[in-house]
């Protein structure tokens, strides 16, 4: 039998696996699994965001039907459990401990306060209704800047402060580079130099991913079975035993079919302990599943920094120095990786330049507003935003050409490795091939001429042209690296072969898939490294009993650590089928060749198949001595670096200066993301990324009233895109291989949303910037575009109020938070 | 309790429930019918969608009892014979999905949309599928399958597919 | 989220419906097509002890001509207008301003009646009912009563229909052959109207003989932009004219305040928008 495919697989768009029970129904997302005799959970949450409890009352609710039982937080003895903060960035990180339930104060609206257990949970939720709870409120804490101010109300009083750290870089302390005070100093002194300097705003913004969380927890066998809807079975394993004590034995985590995550399912959450900590004491099933309002309040929300950015650089255009100051509104508590958020961003303002000299400090703060933490990108959309928007505003203090600009500062393709001034080492990349097709792609020049022509006879809609010219670092990650920025794990990632008596492959990753395709993808890797058909291989993953060891999904890893493990293991069994098949073929083991599935003895005709030696190593009736009868193989696998794919991004912005409304007439991207496994997948990726971060430019954010309530949390309110609301993009990609791992990937998940806000956000302004714009917060409504043209203009305008509810889809003018008149 | 007399992907179903039981919650607790799935809690998502007497309907957005009488069509009842509607065939040739928790909903706006519109451009796919919310593909291959789908349901059309998904455990 | 209890009824003729209503008593909640009414009870905004269903009642789902009028039952979904020959015909402006109503699942389920009883001022049907002078048709127990579209709405989800009441049906004078366009301008496709403008025009020899002009979310209830209609007659349809009737657009109005648009915003755009709509309708 042969198996030899004449192409390989790796770079085929091979349509996904997966799918087959997706376009179906056939599908395991948590909510729809319910072991018999389950009970449901229904949380009552705090309506104010700052409060003291006085009393909470639940004998109401206990006598409700169908009600087992209802509980505070001192009911479940759970004072001492807090949830776990994996990254402390400082050693003097300041870091409240965030229980299950509110303990004796209340820190943001949404947080739980009382659970309710019943039969159903239609009636936990009446029951729920029922809980009654006395607040005394407290003062809320809201912006950022003032809660760091003398004599501000303090969020957790005990810890003395809302700063929960300040985490700095310094190229000439770190020896990486030169000082950026004296280059500041330097060219303020100097009328060769020009010194610019912003501040900009990254908006709060909701995950928003379309399955909301739950979990299910099964306490009647020997282990506790968790099945989550979670990006991270087995981090949550782990911080299960260290949260609960529970023993991470006795603990099986399984996510099932996973509806999205973007980072946002990235958390350990309260619900989740609650529900462990539920089921053990009603040694019965039980299940949380959240409502959207629940969601958008409670689960963990991204980005919310303010970012005020310096940039010097000679009239020329060389860039001498780049100094930025963070605050990053970590609200209420730490989540597992939200303060490292900000520090993932550090390393990529600099992003693609030859940039001298680079400070870079962030201030944490905490707020009485939900918790942020790791959101599509996870501080290198911020960082990208904030270096791609200075450099237009350095082209425009210079009168330059913003792409030229760019191209003087950037590395060249011949310089690559090239060592940043924060001590990375970007491996490889071409930024003048991506962009030169993607001005191809876009056509540049025509679009500039139509600018220039509407400009000229001053039309009612003017184009703007926006750029960015990203790079990031992802793949997390180096384990030595994470352990030098006191990340709480490393960054490796393991897999597992299995050969089949049959002939067929199971492929086990560490990697937890909640939509990426990694069914599709590790297979086609699998089948070009074993030689297998493609159908033959089967990925196991998301549970850990059946893939103990691993690290999950984020930070675009899956591909760039994940699956190199799979490839080493795949090499580990082909070293052990070479001696078995030296062994049945009578050659020594040097001149046996492995090629598409064949073991061959060299210059003979002789041979077995893959499959063939796996079953003769599950048969054991002839196998070489000292050895084992087995070919499977495990593989752990951290990489040496980052992988650092780029791409030059190109939106054609059309601004209605009437009405304020903007139009994403036309985007191109042209990404770098290494050698392609699935370009169908890719470019999947890459839209889907898009999207997001083009939301946060246009659409997207998440609005607080006075008091710290969240006022758009439904989707009648947050306004995510539909499909009406955004364009076909075009998309290219170009590799230069990663010269760091042995299939030359880059990561792909991230890069979208990472590179897309800026570009829309330039493309705005350039628009308008003629007409006396300067700048325009995110997102760029249409409201606040007239209202800045207003400004230009001279007109003052009314102030906007945000924290009133605004008419939107379902609901109409009815405020869920204040509802009024007859509904 | 109310009596809800249904039809769900051939099947007729007698049964008493509680008057504010929603459809979809009907068809997810009582009939099994999962492959249905929640979203939102203000009918924005689409994710539930299914068709109720031959229209496409949130069915977070209807009561169970509203149905009775009526004909549901899930997405568990889309593929006749094992044979997947060209809709299903063409999310998959065109990865018009990821998580895929938005798919069903998806996938059943289009097959009413093609329904009432069997050649739609693209403007016409993008304002037909307005009432679906998806956070992972950006609608770019939504939008080419269900295009996809409109040439592989033409009358007498024979396009060939790429890779047809098994339609694995029918 | 899971609506609190409540009871069910589904009549199958107005008289029992409003016999149900009576009996229900304050806490009785009409369902038509239940898409704001469900999410409504879904989040517990509401929650009454009785749900009357008027979904079992055929009559209220015609569409018929009615001498010069083409009456439409309140029950009649969405779809079934925007599908509907005559009202295509006849009221051309209904059936485009239901053409932008949320999405075809909700155009499927949600209905006129409904629509206009619900009164939300950032509802698209309101200010076309107004500016085309329907008529409301309401059945109590004393019988039926029909009220004009000016007195029909009174205030933020507030309209004539009185305690014990049930809207049955909507007639719109016939506007054969004129021109209309609705001019919608929301945040996203599945927002509603940040502020709209319904126009119709009857244009004789290239001048404007007759205007109607509606205006959504410009205050507690649809607006008819009557300085507008006013500014319009006789004038050629010219840029010019549509902007200089435009500039009457706020008269009368008292635009709200939210994220999406403060009230200074919303008076601009519904002059740029009222001077867009006429020019479009006039074509």
């Amino acid at each position: 039998m042969t198996t030899t495919e004449n192409r390989p697989e790796i770079g085929q768009s091979r349509v996904r696996k997966e799918d087959a029970r997706l376009i179906t129904g056939r599908t395991r997302y948590t909510d729809s699994i319910t072991p018999t005799g389950c009970l449901h959970i229904a949380v009552v949450r705090s309506p104010l965001s700052h409060a003291t409890i006085l009393s909470i009352d639940t004998e109401a609710a206990k006598q409700a039907p169908g009600v087992h039982g209802v509980y505070t937080l001192a009911d479940l003895g759970g004072e001492e459990i807090g949830m776990p903060c994996a990254w402390p960035i400082t050693p003097d990180q300041k870091a409240p401990q965030r229980p299950m339930l509110a303990k004796d104060t209340v820190h943001f609206a949404g947080e739980g306060v009382a659970v309710v257990v019943a039969r159903t949970l239609a009636e936990a939720r009446d029951a729920a209704e029922l809980v009654e709870i006395d607040y005394d409120p407290l003062d809320p804490v809201l912006d950022m800047e003032a809660a760091l101010a003398e004599g501000a109300t303090l969020v957790h009083p005990d810890l003395g402060t809302n700063e929960s750290a300040t985490w700095v870089f310094d190229s000439g302390e770190a020896g990486t580079g030169g000082s950026v005070t004296e280059a500041i100093a330097a060219a303020e002194a100097d009328p060769d130099q020009v010194v610019v300097k912003r501040r900009f705003r990254q908006q709060r913004l909701i995950p928003a991913f379309m399955e909301p969380r739950s979990c299910v927890v099964d306490p009647t066998g020997e282990q506790i079975v968790v099945w989550s809807a979670t990006q991270v079975p087995h981090i949550l394993r782990t911080m299960t035993t260290v949260t609960l004590g529970v023993p991470e034995s006795k603990l099986r985590v399984i996510a099932p079919d996973v509806g999205g995550g973007f980072g946002g399912k990235i958390g350990v959450l309260p619900e989740e302990m609650l529900t462990v900590v539920l089921a053990q004491k009603l040694r019965k099933p039980v299940k949380w599943t959240e409502t959207r309002s629940e969601c958008m309040l409670t689960a963990h929300h991204g980005r919310d920094q303010i970012q005020d950015i310096t940039i010097t650089a000679r009239k020329d255009g060389t860039i001498t120095g780049l100094d930025v100051k963070l605050l990053a509104d970590m609200g209420a508590y730490l989540g597992l990786v939200g303060p490292g958020v900000p520090v993932l961003g550090a390393f990529m303002f600099n992003a693609i330049y030859k940039v001298p000299a680079y400070r870079f400090a962030t201030t944490n703060v905490f707020t009485t507003k939900t918790l942020t933490d790791a959101y599509r990108g996870a501080g290198r959309p911020e960082a990208t935003f904030g270096i791609e928007r200075i450099i237009d505003e350095l082209a425009v203090e210079l009168g330059r050409e913003p792409l030229e600009l760019r191209e003087q500062n950037w590395i060249k393709h011949e310089e690559f490795p090239y060592t940043t001034v924060c001590g990375l080492t970007y491996d490889s990349g071409d930024y003048e091939q991506a962009t030169a097709r993607a001005k191809e792609l876009f056509d540049y020049d025509a679009l500039r001429r139509e600018q220039a022509e509407r400009r000229e006879r001053g039309d009612k809609v003017q184009l703007g042209i926006g750029i960015s010219t990203f790079t990031e670092m992802c793949g997390l990650a180096p384990s030595r690296v994470l352990g030098s920025l006191a990340y709480g794990a490393g960054g490796w990632e393991a897999a597992s072969i299995r050969m089949l008596a049959t002939g067929k492959v199971e492929v086990i990753t560490g990697a937890s898939a909640h939509g990426q395709g990694h069914e599709t993808a590790f297979s086609q890797i699998v089948a070009d490294k074993l030689g297998v058909p493609f159908e033959d291989v089967e990925v196991l993953h998301g549970d850990t009993a059946s893939s103990p060891k691993g690290l999950d999904t984020y930070g675009s890893r899956s591909l760039v650590v994940g699956g190199i493990a799979i490839t080493m293991a795949a090499d580990k069994v082909i070293d052990k089928a070479k001696k078995i098949a030296a062994h049945l073929l009578e050659a020594d083991e040097g001149d046996i060749e492995f090629s598409g599935g064949q073991f061959t003895v060299r210059g003979t005709g002789q041979g077995k198949a893959i499959q063939e030696i796996a079953f003769a190593a599950f048969m054991a009736h002839d196998y070489p001595e000292g050895m084992e009868p087995n070919l499977d193989s495990d593989a752990v696998y951290d990489p040496e670096n980052f992988s650092f794919p780029h791409g030059t991004h190109l939106a054609a912005m059309e601004v209605d200066t009437e009405t304020g409304r903007v139009n994403l007439r036309h985007y191109v991207c042209v990404d770098d993301i290494g050698n392609v496994v699935n370009p169908l997948i890719a470019e999947g990726q890459v839209h889907g990324g898009l999207a997001q971060g083009i939301a946060q430019a246009l659409f997207e954010e998440a609005n607080y009233d006075d008091q710290g309530t969240l006022v758009n949390g439904t989707f009648v309110d947050y306004t995510l895109p539909s499909a009406a609301d955004l364009p076909s993009f075009t998309t290219e990609i170009v590799s230069t291989p990663a010269t760091s791992n042995p299939l030359g990937v880059k990561g792909v998940g991230e890069a979208g949303t990472i590179a897309s806000t800026p570009a829309i956000v330039n493309g705005v302004l350039d628009a308008v910037r003629h007409l006396g714009v300067a700048d325009i917060e995110m997102p760029t409504t249409s409201q606040r575009v007239w209202r800045a043209l207003q400004e230009a203009k001279g007109r003052s305008t009314q102030e906007t109020p945000i924290d009133t509810h605004s008419p939107g889809a379902g609901l109409g003018s009815i405020d869920p938070n204040n509802p009024q008149g007859e509904v | 309790m109310a009596e809800v007399r249904v039809t769900v992907d051939g099947v007729n179903y007698a049964d008493e429930v509680e008057p504010r039981t929603l459809l979809v919650q009907y068809l997810r607790e009582r009939l099994g019918k999962t492959g249905t799935v929640v979203g939102c809690d203000t009918s924005n998502c689409g994710a539930c969608t299914v068709h109720l007497n031959g229209q496409s309907v949130k069915s977070c957005s209807v009561l169970a009892v509203q149905a009775d009488g009526g004909e549901v069509l899930t997405i568990e009842g889309l593929a006749r014979d094992g044979e997947l509607h060209p809709v299903q065939k063409a999310f998959n040739e065109c990865h018009g999905l990821q998580c895929g928790y938005c798919t069903p909903g998806m996938i059943m706006a289009a097959v009413d949309l093609l329904g009432d519109n069997p050649d739609p451009d693209e403007h016409e796919v993008r304002e037909g599928i307005e009432g679906n919310l998806c956070r992972c593909t950006g609608y770019q291959n939504i939008v080419r399958s269900v295009q996809r789908a409109a040439q592989l349901m033409k009358p007498g059309a024979s396009a060939p597919t790429e890779q047809p998904a098994p339609v694995a455990g029918d | 989220m899971i609506p609190a209890k409540f009871d069910y009824v589904k009549p199958s003729s107005v008289e029992d419906a409003v016999r149900a209503l009576a009996d229900g008593g304050d806490d009785a909640k009409i369902l038509a097509g239940g898409q704001s009414l469900l999410p409504v009870l879904r989040l517990r905004l509401a929650a009454p002890s009785v749900v009357i269903d008027l979904g079992g009642i055929p009559e209220l789902r015609r569409i018929r001509e009615d001498g010069d009028r083409i009456a439409i039952g309140a029950m009649a979904p969405h779809h079934d207008v925007l599908r509907d020959e005559l009202v295509t015909q006849h009221v051309e402006l209904l059936s485009k301003a239901t053409a932008t109503v949320a999405d075809p699942q909700v155009r499927h389920r949600g209905t006129l009646g409904g629509a206009l009883a619900h009164a939300d001022p950032a509802g698209d049907l309101g200010a076309v009912a107004l500016a085309l002078d329907a008529e409301f048709v309401i059945a109590g127990a004393s019988g039926t009563r029909t009220v004009s579209a000016a007195e029909f709405f009174q205030d933020y989800f507030t309209t004539a229909i009185g305690e014990g009441e049930i809207l049955t049906e909507v007639r719109f004078p016939k506007y054969t052959g004129w021109r209309t366009h609705y001019e919608k301008f929301n945040r996203t496709a599945q927002a509603w109207s940040m502020v709209a403008v319904a126009v119709a025009l009857k244009v004789d020899g290239g001048s404007i003989a007759e205007a109607r002009v509606g205006l959504t979310n410009m205050g507690t209830t649809p607006i008819r932009a009557s300085g507008v209609e006013a500014a319009l007659v006789g004038q050629q349809a010219t840029a010019d004219a549509a902007q200089a009737a435009a500039e009457h657009a706020t008269e009368g109005t008292a635009a709200p305040s939210d994220a999406d648009a403060a009230a200074d915003y919303r008076e601009h755009l519904a002059r740029v928008l009222t001077g867009r709509a006429v020019l479009a309708a006039a074509g």
